[in-house]
């Protein structure tokens, strides 16, 4: 299978193939449709940071710089709103899934090629719902629009935003199907489960999670759109309904997934670490196995969000014992990552100074969990800005962090070009950086008592909010970087070689860009996960191989 | 549209691949459905007394009806998957309106029985007919009927439609080589949709009626 390149591929690309618009809106290819996501996530990304800008440019006044008090709640919960559901549930899965899966698959195309581009027309509607009910007028629910706050009392735009989510879902769900099928049933000759990348355990596992989680959030969204419409309804306490059946519904979705918004990103660090340590990943089948148990067992956890809700202590016991129980799958990984580079000779290429950066960020993030999994200190800490920097380092630490690792790792495949190495590092630097400067305070913040959600504060908490809002310029810089880089590489970055990395993907075995149809000739897999040892010496290799053949 | 290559290895590896992509959207589906009945669950224990009131109110007769009526449809339906896999388009087509007519009629006779309800008073709201130290409950069972009613008729609704797309390609495909795989597909969501119902029925009208 000799690597199809030369200067007449990117004539047959699949970027360039067909360049009209009309081509790229009705377009089935899902490489295409992984830059129509790309495009648009990016837009709301946009959209969600300018809300955490104002948020922070607000609250370097104790009594409140900018915003009145109604408006900082309308913004902070665009910003949630905007972030989760527009931006961080479909992130990785959308671009990097879809671009990457049928290629590690050895496939030409998803399962459901059609599936896959209404799922994006429906991200589209849902997003202009959402944009649309935030703009005229916004609401004050938060994210986690608890009733009857958001059914009786709040006087926002709950139903076009509610609607928005309640599609976004129903893409997520397309998605979901889409990945698990095509795992399944389009897998190259050779390809056992075992032999999967990773990334493709990782995706797996979200998309059970999109397939199983998301119809609970839509039908409770649903019943709160009927409530909040007839001002009746099942979480009504005026007849005696139970607004707190809303959080146990809400979470039982929203719990796993956080998942969502992490699973992806460690399936993409797995990737990265294996290639720039030209190693095979250490425990390549607990990681595997890691990612199913994630998901499984954080369907077990939701009353975690509930401990002050008036849970009964034993219900809250058993929670609290299942959440420590989730926490260690991720451990693992975190241990296997650590195990795959002692003693390897590491490339700090930019993708592993970020994936390096998710490793440390995720660490702290999942730890500072289990402050709050504790019955007693969570009772301390819940409402305060402590779970505010522990879900940052964990969405935006980690996950982002590993959003931007693949980004950079996969971008000459995407593209066919390399983007600046320097500024690739300088960003990721900064990010680190940036990070821990703005949400390591909140920790601080949180521990002595500053609550989330408040438009002021006692002015004794004014020296570490400032210090957060500076690293929130420096991380503002960090992510306006690579969006100058990329664009600039796509113009003038150096060609990229199929293989710029030496990494034994299949994605790695076809050209940069890949053609329309993925592979010229369908793939055949004869090695295990990883086997460097067969890529850097195709000769011994083949020759040891052949008695098994 | 300019088509990007199928990723199938055969037309039966691409039936496979549909079918299979089917059930899994149907177990998604049980965990939408599955949410409605955590309210019935825990509503029918915390307000026994109002939510049997409810119950008591719900038009038994119609329901029973209903009930006959979708049965028959998914069984007529299964008639034409079996015509389907013997080669038969007319077969198909026959079968296919008549289980869509079946549900237009269970539509019909839903509707109706809504429409009798908003009548009497029965929407939850200001106005609701039971009064009484149980009428939250009451209400509370409404706002759960209306809902699951409701949801369960956008199915029926989505079924028919996938129905009379069924006939309509087999119609148009007279001559060509059947193919019996969205067939199946469909009889796969119809099936669904009925044993919704058969989870239903109980719920809205029988369980707490004696
Ligand atoms: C991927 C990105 C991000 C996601 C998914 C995300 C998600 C969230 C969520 C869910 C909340 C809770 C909102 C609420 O209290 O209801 C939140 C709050 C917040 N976020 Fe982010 N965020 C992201 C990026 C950022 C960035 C880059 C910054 C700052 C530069 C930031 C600053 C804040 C602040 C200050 C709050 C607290 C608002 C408050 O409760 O008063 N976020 N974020
Ligand atoms: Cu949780």
């Amino acid at each position: 299978m000799a690597p199809i390149s030369g200067p007449d591929t990117t004539q047959r690309s699949y970027l360039w193939q067909d360049g009209t618009v009309r081509s790229w809106l009705l377009t089935t290819d899902h490489k295409r449709i992984a830059l129509l996501y790309m495009a648009s996530i990016t837009a709301f990304f946009v959209l969600g940071s300018v809300g955490a800008a104002l948020i922070r440019l607000h609250l370097i006044s104790p009594t409140g710089a900018i915003l009145s008090d109604a408006t900082y709640s309308r913004m902070f919960t665009m910003h949630g709103i905007v972030m989760v559901w527009l931006f961080l549930v479909p992130s990785i899965p959308v671009t990097l899934g879809n671009f990457l899966v049928p290629l590690m698959l050895g496939a030409k195309d998803l399962a459901f090629p059609r599936l896959n581009l209404i799922s994006w027309y429906l991200f589209i509607m849902a997003g202009a719902l959402v944009v649309y009910g935030l703009f005229r007028g916004g609401l004050e629910t938060g994210w986690t629009f608890y009733t009857p706050l958001s059914t009786d009392y709040t006087q926002g735009r709950v139903l076009p935003v509610v609607a928005g989510v309640f599609l976004s879902g129903f893409s997520s769900i397309a998605t979901g199907v889409n990945f698990i099928i095509s795992i399944h049933q389009l897998r190259a000759p050779g390809l056992t489960w075992y032999r999967l990348p990773l990334m493709l355990w990782a995706l797996y596992a979200t998309s059970v999670i999109f397939v199983l989680a998301t119809p609970v959030l839509s039908i409770t969204l649903l019943l709160l759109a009927f409530e909040h419409f007839f001002h009746v309804g099942v979480f009504d306490p005026a007849l005696g309904g139970d607004p707190l059946l809303f959080q146990h519904l809400f979470w039982f979705y929203s719990h796993p997934a956080v998942y969502i918004m992490i699973l992806p990103g460690m399936g993409v660090v797995s990737e990265v670490v294996s290639t720039f340590c030209h190693k095979p990943v250490f425990g390549y089948r607990f990681v595997a196995w890691s990612s199913i148990s994630i998901a499984a067992i954080g369907f077990l956890v939701w009353g975690h969000h509930m401990f002050v809700a008036g849970t009964s202590l034993y219900a809250a016991v058993v929670f609290s014992m299942l959440s420590f129980l989730v926490s260690v799958p991720s451990a693992i990984k975190v241990f296997n990552w650590l195990g795959t580079m002692h003693g390897g000779a590491i490339r700090l290429d930019a993708p592993m100074l970020y994936a390096m950066g998710f490793i440390g960020l995720f660490t702290v993030g999942g730890l500072t969990g289990l402050f709050l999994a504790s019955l007693a200190s969570d009772v301390h800490l819940t409402q305060t800005y402590f779970v505010v920097a522990h879900f940052h380092y964990i969405m935006v630490g980690g996950m982002v962090s590993a959003y931007f690792a693949g980004l950079h790792y996969w971008w000459p495949k995407i593209t066919g070009r390399m983007y600046p190495e320097m500024w690739g590092r300088t960003a990721a630097a900064l990010l680190f950086f940036g990070f821990n400067l703005t949400f390591f305070p909140q920790f601080i913040l949180g521990y002595e008592g500053m609550p989330r959600r408040y438009a002021t504060y006692p002015a004794q908490f004014q020296v570490l909010n400032v210090l957060s809002s500076a690293g929130a310029s420096i991380l503002a810089l960090a992510y306006i970087l690579p969006l100058i880089y990329f664009t600039w590489s796509l113009f003038r970055g150096a060609p990229a070689t199929d293989n710029p990395w030496q990494a034994t993907g299949l994605e790695w075995r076809t050209s940069s860009p890949p053609p329309v149809e993925n592979f010229i000739t369908p793939p055949v897999v004869t090695h295990e996960a990883y086997d460097y040892a067969a890529l850097d010496h195709p000769d011994t290799a083949q020759r040891a191989e052949a008695p098994h053949v | 549209m300019s088509e990007h290559p199928e990723p199938y290895d055969s037309p039966q590896h691409r039936d496979e691949t549909a079918i299979a992509g089917m059930w899994l959207f149907l177990a998604s589906e049980i965990l939408l459905f599955g949410g409605l009945f955590l309210i019935f669950v825990v509503y029918s224990h915390s307000h026994a007394a109002g939510w049997a009131l409810g119950v008591r109110h719900t038009s038994l007769v119609i329901g029973g009806i209903n009930t006959v009526l979708l049965l028959t449809s998914s069984m007529v339906y299964i008639l034409g998957v079996e015509a389907a896999r013997n080669g038969n388009a007319r077969g198909i087509i026959q079968a296919g309106l008549g289980a869509a007519a079946l549900g237009m009629t269970f539509l019909c006779l839903k509707g109706w029985e809504w429409h009798t309800e908003f009548g009497e008073h029965l929407f939850p709201g200001p106005g609701f007919a039971i009064g009484g130290p149980q009428a939250g409950g009451a209400q509370l069972f409404y706002s759960f009927y209306f809902l699951s009613t409701a949801l369960h008729g956008l199915h029926m609704l989505v079924g028919i439609g996938l129905i009379a797309w069924v006939c309509l390609r087999t119609y148009r495909g007279r001559g060509r080589l059947l193919q019996v795989m969205p067939v199946e597909v469909v009889g796969l969501y119809w099936s669904f949709v009925d044993l919704v119902w058969i989870l239903l029925f109980p719920v809205l009208y029988l369980i707490g009626r004696v």
